[in-house]
């Protein structure tokens, strides 16, 4: 078991009931009528927690829906996602969010938290009604898949978040500074003939919100970082005391601006792909708790979104079913420790937006992943139970994997399968 | 996904030397055709297709003067460049256009990547006129042809590259070309308009304008597009003109024997000086009949 928020990385056997965990402990546990799943040899960690994903519902059912969408969650080891609001109709009112928690109930497998937008239909310039969509459930504020530009509303919206205790949650994107680029700047985009994305479009946004919080307090949740100054901005700023989170993601901690190569638009995102530097400095940042969460920023496209010329294809790759072994890579590489990399994926995420669960806690929700961190397989979309395909590890070799998923107690993946409903 | 057609040219980004200059061998001997009236039928009963989702004059026209020299049969089509051209489009009409018995696709396409996205799709060869501000193969190549024929080799030699690198597929496609031909190829223009990584793709940024020209044996001046590619990175093309065109007086210290070249169609006056442009030392109209031997070269190894 690996549980990093009690600091437990030992053998131990756990027994969960009626959606609990019930206890943990180093000796053989028992009860009445218990099902006995022998996870001898795997790790058992807390449900992983994904605080990025796109589940697309409403708006565009053929990339994603919730139910193909936490399909794909619990296949990757999440037991929660939180759901990003750049739908259509965008989450910027309690009915978008009732939806998205009435789909998610159907489904019954990922618990999904929904995030409200910022502004209203995120077009950036008047505040959402943000104490209607916390009320209704709403565990951060965000605008993500465009920036704040309006930096007077940005720190209106930090202030105003503060009082209803949820942080807000920033795509730091200058689009002055990024307008008409397609790919970071440097030589890869140079030979493509792409225009160029400074790494200036995101720390400088980085900067302003910080001088934000700095003034007027809140807190602020920088979402896939991915220049190495926005990692040193965020460890500075996080020496001084700052309230401020932040999460990298699986293909900006492990891939450069080379793997688009010959125009491969499933390596096109934003932020895109940097360069050895900045990966390198997000994989410190994820290893000495400037980052405190990986995040898939899992983003749905189907393929005529894809197929077209680099600069016209649809922005985002999915992440659900990969960031397991993805992160694995980073302990075989020695730049995480087991349990760090396991904190990243569950209580990281979970300390950071005040979610339930990431950690094995009696009493706490009976949320499980179990992994298997040796097994070897091969990256083959076609057989992801997401609805879209455009991930850039298509065919790459893949070490680790999600073995069993529980949710609320209940084993939504067993065995490395998705499991039809049960009654509990 | 069909496997890329093994004739393709899609950039001179690692193109072999040994290749180029059997290219330059053939279109040496195309020119000799062109002028005498007896061109190489080599394409007699195949179908060359000009499809351009980009307004272009000068490469359609050169591109369909070497396809009918050849002896083939030309088919044209141009898309209004009016609204952006989605991707499937392009590729609904690379297909439909190939199942019509076609040997070569000639592309000009306003989006980077464009023909190597209808290569892939395609067996057909694919010949790139120009895909946004990625490459312009067969311009690299003529204009590399125009000097080897003037100099008869390019080793050692230097070629200024004068202008807006950051929107030029002229200018990355002759980087490549002229480097593998030996040439050093040297960068100037308004700082805004140098992307990254020129370096590292074996140009070099010179210290200024005045500097590139002092050591340059040729000088290709880019064409300014316009308002609307400059738009935000110049004040205005009137500065433009008065920092970085090839005036009279620039021009007059040159090397000696120094030329100049332009891809066309020059802006008069902006880019380049009325009197530079027709002065003794430009090899513009050089350029444009190399291009059609140069073409009629590609063609013949393409299709």
């Amino acid at each position: 078991m690996i549980d990093p928020a009690r600091g437990v990385d030992a053998v131990q056997d756990v027994l969960l009931r009626g959606g609990h965990v019930v206890a943990t402990a180093d000796r053989p546990l028992a009860a009445d009528g218990a099902r006995e799943v022998d996870v001898s040899g795997l790790w058992v960690c807390p449900g992983f927690i994904d605080l990025h994903v796109h589940l697309r519902e409403p708006g565009d059912e053929g990339k994603e829906t919730v139910l193909s969408g936490t399909r794909a969650a619990v296949a990757g080891g999440y037991t929660a996602v939180v759901a990003m609001p750049n739908t259509r109709p965008p989450n910027d009112s309690a009915l978008v969010t009732r939806l998205v928690q009435e789909r998610a109930a159907a489904a019954h497998l990922a618990r999904v938290w929904p995030a409200g937008a910022i502004s209203k239909g995120l077009a950036g310039e008047e505040m959402a009604e943000l104490g209607e969509l916390a009320a209704a459930g709403c565990v951060c504020f965000t605008d993500d898949g465009r920036p704040v530009m309006n930096a007077g509303l940005m720190r209106r919206v930090l202030q105003y978040a503060r009082a209803l205790g949820r942080p807000v949650m920033v795509h730091e994107e200058d689009l002055t500074l990024s307008a008409g680029g397609a790919l970071t700047e440097g030589t890869q985009a140079t030979r493509l003939g792409l225009l160029p994305i400074p790494r200036s479009a995101e720390v400088s946004m980085v900067a302003r919100d910080l001088v934000l919080l700095e003034e007027v307090g809140g807190q602020l949740h920088v979402a896939h970082v991915s220049c190495a100054e926005s990692v040193r901005l965020l460890r500075e700023a996080k020496a001084r005391g700052l309230r401020v989170t932040a999460e990298a993601t699986p293909h900006h901690f492990t891939l450069t601006d080379a793997a688009v190569a010959e125009w491969n638009t499933d390596a096109k995102m934003t932020p895109p792909l940097r360069g050895p530097a900045d990966v390198a400095a997000v994989r410190q940042g994820l290893a000495d708790g400037t980052l405190d969460a990986i995040a898939t920023d899992h983003a749905p496209h189907g393929i005529l979104d894809k197929q077209m010329p680099f600069a016209e294809a649809a922005n985002g790759v999915v992440g659900l079913e990969t960031a397991l072994p993805l992160t694995l890579a980073l302990v075989r590489a020695g730049v995480l420790s087991a349990v760090r990399a396991v904190q990243l994926l569950s209580s990281g995420p979970a300390a950071a937006f005040g979610l339930p669960g990431g950690q094995l806690l009696p009493g706490g929700p009976a949320d499980v992943t179990v992994v298997d961190p040796a097994a070897e397989w091969t990256v083959e979309p076609q057989h992801f139970h997401s609805r879209s395909r455009n991930t850039p590890f298509a065919g790459m070799r893949m070490v680790g994997r999600v073995v069993h998923t529980f949710v609320g107690g209940r084993p939504v993946f067993f065995e490395g399968a998705l499991q039809k409903e049960e009654t509990a | 996904m069909k496997p890329r057609a093994r004739h393709s040219l899609l950039t001179t980004e690692g193109m072999p030397r040994a290749e180029v200059e059997s290219l330059f061998a053939r279109a040496r001997l195309h020119a000799r055709g062109l002028e005498s009236g007896r061109s190489v039928r080599a394409l007699e009963g195949k179908v060359v297709a000009n499809l351009f989702f980009e307004a272009s004059t000068r490469t359609r026209l050169s591109f369909e003067r070497a396809a009918k020299a050849l002896g083939a049969d030309v088919l044209n089509f141009t898309a209004q460049a009016s609204s952006v051209v989605k991707g499937e489009t392009l590729m609904d009409t690379v297909r439909n256009v190939e199942a019509m018995g076609v040997s070569a696709l000639v592309i000009r396409h306003a989006a980077s990547g464009a023909a190597h996205l209808a290569a892939r799709h395609v067996r057909c060869a694919v010949v790139n006129a120009g895909d946004g501000t990625h490459a312009h193969p067969s311009q690299a190549l003529l204009d590399a042809f125009t000097l080897h024929e003037r100099w008869g080799s390019l080793e050692g030699r230097t070629v200024a590259i004068l202008g807006d690198v950051l929107h030029s597929r002229v200018a990355r496609s002759n980087l490549f070309c002229l480097t593998t031909l030996g040439a050093h190829v040297v960068f100037t223009g308004p700082p805004t308009l140098m992307p990254a990584g020129l370096e590292e793709m074996g140009g070099r940024l010179a210290p200024s304008l005045e500097a590139a020209l002092a050591e340059a044996d040729a000088v290709m001046v880019l064409r300014v597009q316009g308002e609307r590619q400059t738009a935000g990175y110049v004040p205005s093309v009137r500065e433009y003109a008065r920092l970085y065109g090839l005036t009279a007086e620039r021009a007059a210290r040159l090397r000696p024997g120094a030329v100049v070249m332009h891809p066309g169609p020059v802006n008069r006056g902006v880019e380049l000086a009325p009197e530079v442009a027709d002065g003794p030392a430009n090899v513009i109209l050089a350029q444009v009949s190399h291009g059609v031997a140069v073409r009629m070269a590609i063609l013949e190894a393409c299709a």
